[in-house]
């Protein structure tokens, strides 16, 4: 392919593209031609999607099918609970869980016999009906993608499938009709907020940027996901990584930077190699590089590696270990606006705040306004994930509730449990109990119930989950991974997570959640960076909620959940126990004993016993009762 | 100028004011912790790390470290709200949590900021105990010690030894709560391109840096009748002990010092500023045989061991421009054992050798196998100022009522131009005091002012007999490297150059006592005033006018630069590059 060298070369090949994508987006109708797509998102992958596409084609060429049915890989589509996804266009058949020996199956069904492939459809667990078409899953009803717009639609590694989907018209519209200062009045005016955490307005970021002294400006493409549980941005990359592009270059021609990073952890490998080949395209096309499509504009984009420090995902920290130096914060200001990357004015946005750069361009602020509250415009794409029966990637306007989340799009809690808890932005974030389930989210809301937007990651908890050992667990994993530069962070943490752990094994002492609310909030007080700021969040809207399970630990020595072992007292129903003494030969530790009580259902066989001081709570009793005798 | 309110009061400060700097302008003290002006090296520690700075600002949601925070117009800025106070008091019981508080048994009781800390906000127990994130160890070298377990991750270390130093061998290693600094990989500091300076051990707030100490040793030297034990003492220690026992900066206690040495039973007191005063002989004639033959200039001078260290790890390439001159302590040493040692018959395998030094680096040096004599060091021990202070105290001595003592005769002469082998600049300007007397004769000059400031690289151009010499002179390691580059570049010229590794010179030495403001200009300047106090109050000020040199050369070493000369005054450097 000849380098682009101007609008007309452009116009004309957008045109000769025209259409590409019909049978794909079901434009066609009744078509004699099918597309397989299969997700080659991550999760797909880890269940045999490569196979998936290598036996499809393998049957296409067994079968002489060449000309009619064509197969490719796609994004995710971010029904991962479901994966692999194989969707069949132009009909919109939704397969899911499809395993290698399905293949065979619907090309002769499908393909050849226009026969949908039943028992491979979505099931819908409330009314039990299959469902055919991917729109109709609602699971995607209420979903309103615009960050994720080519996802599961467009082949992410050909960009002429990009450019058939409107792709790098907005770059176009940019370098051709709008100064700098015009895209930068277009996104202040499109109200989007940073969505990797901090919720900043993007717009400001740019501006503050652009008004810095210095020749040279940097973008930076903040790749460095690391909530536990969220995988928004890999999708991106993975299912779309020329937005990116186009956006970073949207963004170098506004500041007035010739030279954008993708600061990405290195344990994405396959969002990685997505990258690489959509970059290698962009130049080859002539969207990254010298003179831009004719224009003297130049802008070029590298990779850099992150080595899966989850502090990195801090500016600064990010900053810093693109430098080549140690992954840590410093203080703000200097904002990286004004002295970023290599001391030069630089603007970081994560990878799905630049996806809707794009959409915002192209549609106009007027259209993304529409979208939204008033103070968070647009959509948020979460990560369902935890004790949910739809687990996977969704893309909701701002101001859609938990509740619509939740039950409505995730399908609500798995084996039919009581919802307890959804924790939102990572361990950075709070929980958030059942009377805020009808908040509209956006970020004010969220901070206001203590909990934050963070990146996404939304976690269900149902009754089985004890909210001291989910604090806990979110503690740990901030003190896994904090840096280890200031005081309050470093030793703080831990010493709360020491409180909670001790709380867990029954060691709570009177004061203790008075000791966790005021070490709580001297940390977020005095922390250095947002990952310290944010990281009591867990403690104190656990406390704030769940105090009566606090108490019950420490006072009572019950963990309500069940779930502390360390609380947990392993009993053997004496109406059910029939002195089978299957449980004391299988206990491990001796810990049970035959009383000289008669069996209540057997008057010949005496009744079994369990020695709490012995038990070390590992269970083998209870599985291996025939009765179910014993329960904690 | 910006207007803030700090505690109600108004004020105006200047841009770029921090709150820390603001707030003492009017007389309110933020305690400090990890922030520091290291004034001398012109740096300043200021990783915000501690967090025990933080005051509350109107407007803000979090408290903010005052330390680096710059003011802004309309700041209202509270210092010790409860939010505050609690927040500072919590911060320094997280630090004291994971802090071994061994207080009486460390090296820095009394000088340590957090110690002070903990008293100043009288924290009695340990609201937070959990698990330390480090064991109680000392990870040991031949001159410094590293304890992670007291250190509180300031970064005060990493900065003195990467930025000022530029030696770059420190950096934090690991993550979150078991962070620790040392260089990487965990290499011994033997294994680094460490010059050991022990700047690191002077910035250091708590006990996490301390020095190998060799009092044991000397005291069990000391006890033995078979050994005869000569100590000698640097220039830069008689103005810096006296601040062990509570005596005004800067003050020369030279004769209560001997006094002193005396009474804790030292054979001989001898003054290593009479290997000074050889030093100058060897090196000006060293630099008038370079001049003349117009090859390997400029001369460096080779007296500071951290200096050397650093030449032959940095600047490999370079090894053969420093004087080939034995530091004056190593020369002392090797005298004590041949010269002296024939005066007054002892063995030299029973004489003992102790050198009281104001650093850290003259540990490692006086185990450098070249500085020995048939298998014989010619310096067996190395103190400290700080050793030697508390040896003092160890011996119940009262240091203030001691009377006036002086010197040993032999050695224990010397003139003016040793004693300002103590502050950067001294060696060189006592080298000219020589070359230009040796040239010049009558019209000799005794004091060259440009060579005297605190300025971290200093240069001069002085005319003896109708040429004119370049002079330079640097004092902190970064200060030597950019010199050194230039050189190397051509960018400059210059005949000498005289490069001490500590900022300053010895008298900020990494063996100095310690105090809470770290590498303080005050301090410094005071012990330097005292140097050039005491070099004028000398009658004799050239080196080669000392009669007990005149002396030795006569009697034993013969001419100067001479055979013997080389077999006992001068060394060889090496490259070290890695």
């Amino acid at each position: 392919m000849k380098r682009l060298s101007s609008f007309e070369e452009f116009d004309l090949l957008a045109k000769n593209l025209d259409g590409l994508l019909d049978v794909k987006k079901g434009l066609v109708g009744e078509s004699d031609k099918y597309i397989i797509s299969i997700c080659s998102g991550t999760g797909c992958q880890a269940s045999d999607s490569e196979e998936i596409y290598q036996e499809f084609k393998r049957i296409i060429k067994e079968r002489e099918l060449e000309n009619k049915v064509e197969c490719m890989i796609s994004g995710c589509f971010g029904f991962c609970e479901k994966g692999p996804i194989v969707k069949i266009s132009p009909d919109h058949a939704f397969y899911t869980k499809v395993k290698v020996d399905d293949c065979e199956r619907i090309i002769v069904e499908h393909i050849i016999n226009h026969h949908t492939v039943e028992d491979l459809l979505y099931t819908n667990p409330t009314s039990n009906l299959r469902i055919r078409k991917q729109e109709d899953i609602p699971f995607y009803k209420k979903q309103h993608r615009i960050a994720l717009r080519n996802c599961g639609l467009i082949n992410p590694e050909d960009i002429k499938e990009y450019i058939a989907n409107s792709g790098f018209r907005s770059l176009v519209k940019v370098l051709q009709s709008m100064t700098p200062n015009d895209v930068i009045d277009e996104i202040v005016k499109s109200g989007l907020r940073g969505r990797g955490g901090g919720g900043f307005t993007t717009g400001k970021k740019w501006e503050l940027t652009r008004a810095s002294k210095g020749k040279k400006k940097y973008v930076i493409c903040n790749a460095d996901e690391g909530d536990p549980g969220a995988f928004m941005d890999r999708s991106i990359m993975e299912g779309d990584p020329f937005s990116v592009i186009e956006a970073m270059t949207i963004g170098g021609y506004s500041i007035g930077s010739d030279e954008g990073v993708i600061y990405i952890r290195a344990e994405y490998p396959l969002a990685v190699g997505r990258l690489k080949k959509a970059i290698d395209q962009a130049r080859e096309f002539g969207f990254l590089g010298k003179n831009i499509l004719g224009t003297d504009f130049n802008f070029d984009i590298n990779i850099k590696f992150g080595a899966g420090a989850f502090v990195c995902g801090e500016e600064t920290a990010l900053i810093h270990s693109v430098e080549g130096s140690r992954g840590e914060p410093t203080i703000k200001p200097p904002f990286p606006a004004v002295a970023g990357l290599f001391g030069k004015p630089t603007v970081v946005n994560n990878v799905e705040t630049w996806a809707n750069i794009p959409y915002i361009i192209d549609k106009g602020y007027e259209e993304f306004i529409k979208i939204g509250t008033e103070k968070s415009r647009g959509t948020k794409v979460f990560a369902l994930a935890g004790k949910i029966n739809n687990v996977g990637l969704v893309e909701v306007p701002m101001g859609t509730t938990l509740r619509e989340i939740i039950y409505d799009i995730g399908g609500g809690i798995k084996n039919d449990k009581k919802f307890k808890a959804a924790q939102t932005g990572g361990p950075s974030g709070g929980c958030i109990s059942e009377k805020d389930l009808d908040v509209p989210i956006d970020y004010d809301n969220l901070l206001a119930i203590g909990s934050m937007m963070g990146s996404g990651g939304l976690i269900v908890m149902d009754e089985s989950d004890c909210m001291v050992d989910i604090a806990k667990f979110y503690l740990g994993f901030t003190v896994e991974e904090s840096c280890g530069k200031c005081t309050p962070c470093r030793i703080g943490n831990k010493r709360l997570y020491e409180i909670l752990e001790r709380i867990c094994n029954g060691e709570g002492e009177e004061g203790d959640i008075e000791k966790l609310e005021n070490l709580s909030e001297v940390i977020k007080d005095t922390a250095l960076c947002g990952l310290g700021q944010s990281s009591p969040n867990p403690v104190l809207s656990t406390i704030k909620h769940f105090r009566d399970e606090y108490e019950a630990h420490i006072k009572d020595k019950l963990c309500p959940a069940k779930k502390c072992k360390a609380l947990a007292r392993y009993v053997i129903d004496d109406d059910i126990c029939v002195g089978c003494g299957n449980c004391a030969r299988k206990c491990p530790v001796d810990a049970i004993y035959k009383t000289d009580i008669k069996s209540k259902r057997n008057n010949k066989l005496f009744l079994y016993q369990i020695d709490d001081h012995k038990c070390i709570r590992c269970g083998t009793c209870e599985s291996n009762c025939p009765l179910k005798a014993i329960s904690l | 100028m910006i207007n803030i309110k700090i505690n109600g009061k108004d004020l105006s400060v200047s841009e770029n004011t921090t709150i820390l700097q603001a707030a003492r302008q009017l007389n309110i003290k933020i305690p400090t912790l990890c922030h520091m002006s290291l004034h001398v090296a012109n740096e300043r520690n200021c990783t915000s790390s501690c967090r025990i700075c933080v005051v509350e600002v109107e407007g803000r949601r979090n408290l903010v470290t005052a330390c680096s925070t710059l003011c802004q117009e309309g700041m209202n800025i509270k210092t010790h709200s409860l939010r505050v106070i609690n927040a500072r008091r919590t911060i320094l019981e997280l630090l004291l949590s994971d802090h071994p508080l061994e207080c009486v048994t460390c090296d820095k009781n009394g000088v340590c900021i957090l110690q002070n800390l903990a008293q100043k906000y009288g924290i009695y127990e340990n609201a937070y105990k959990g698990e330390m994130s480090k064991k109680n160890e000392q990870e040991s070298s031949i001159a410094i010690l590293r304890n992670n377990a007291k250190c509180i991750l300031c970064g005060a270390c990493e900065t003195v030894c990467n930025k000022v130093q530029t030696v770059k061998i420190l950096t934090h290693r690991g993550r979150g709560f078991t962070t620790t600094i040392g260089p990487a990989f965990e290499l011994g500091l033997e294994n680094t391109p460490c010059t050991f300076c022990g700047q690191c051990v002077s910035v250091c707030p708590t006990g996490a840096l301390t020095q190998t100490s060799m009092i044991g040793k000397v005291w069990k030297n000391l006890a033995d009748p078979n050994k005869h034990v000569v100590v000698q003492v640097a220039p830069a220690v008689r103005v810096a002990l006296g601040e062990l026992f509570d005596r005004p900066l800067g003050e020369v206690v030279t004769k209560k010092m001997v006094a002193a040495l005396r009474q804790i039973g030292f054979d001989k007191v001898f003054d290593t500023d009479f290997a000074a005063d050889v030093t100058i002989l060897e090196e000006a004639h060293e630099l008038l045989e370079r001049l003349n033959k117009k090859e390997k200039l400029p001369i460096l001078t080779s007296c500071c061991p951290g200096w050397i260290n650093f030449i032959e790890h940095q600047f490999p390439d370079l090894v053969d421009i420093p004087s080939s001159c034995k530091s004056p302590h190593e020369m002392f040493g090797s005298l004590v054992k041949s010269y002296y040692a024939e005066k007054v018959g002892w063995d030299p395998k029973d004489i003992v050798v102790v050198s009281i030094m104001p650093c850290l680096a003259k540990k490692y040096e006086a185990n450098r196998k070249e500085l020995a004599h048939d298998g014989l060091k010619d310096v067996d021990y190395v103190l400290t100022t700080r050793e030697l202070g508390k040896m003092i105290k160890e011996a119940g001595l009262n240091f203030n009522d001691l009377p006036d003592d002086e010197f040993d005769s032999p050695l224990g002469e010397s003139t003016g131009a040793g004693v300002i082998f103590g502050a950067s600049g001294g060696v060189i300007e006592a080298a000219l005091r020589q070359v230009k007397y040796d040239l010049d004769g009558e019209k000799t000059q005794l004091e060259f002012n440009e060579l005297r400031g605190l300025e971290g690289v200093k240069v001069c151009e002085v005319e003896v007999k109708n040429t004119k010499l370049r002079i330079a002179c640097a004092s902190g390691l970064g200060n030597a490297r950019k010199v050194l580059e230039a050189v190397k570049l051509g960018k400059e010229h210059f005949d000498a150059i005289e490069i001490m590794a500590c900022p300053g010179g010895c008298i900020s030495g990494g063996g100095q006592p310690i105090h809470k403001r770290k590498l303080s200009n005050t301090i410094i300047k005071a012990r330097r005033d005292g140097l050039y106090k005491e070099d004028r109050s000398k009658e004799l000020r050239i080196s080669s006018l000392n009669k007990d040199v005149q002396k030795l050369y006569k009697e034993y070493i013969g001419e100067i630069g001479g055979k013997r000369a080389h077999e006992l005054l001068h060394t060889v450097f090496f490259s070290k590059e890695d």
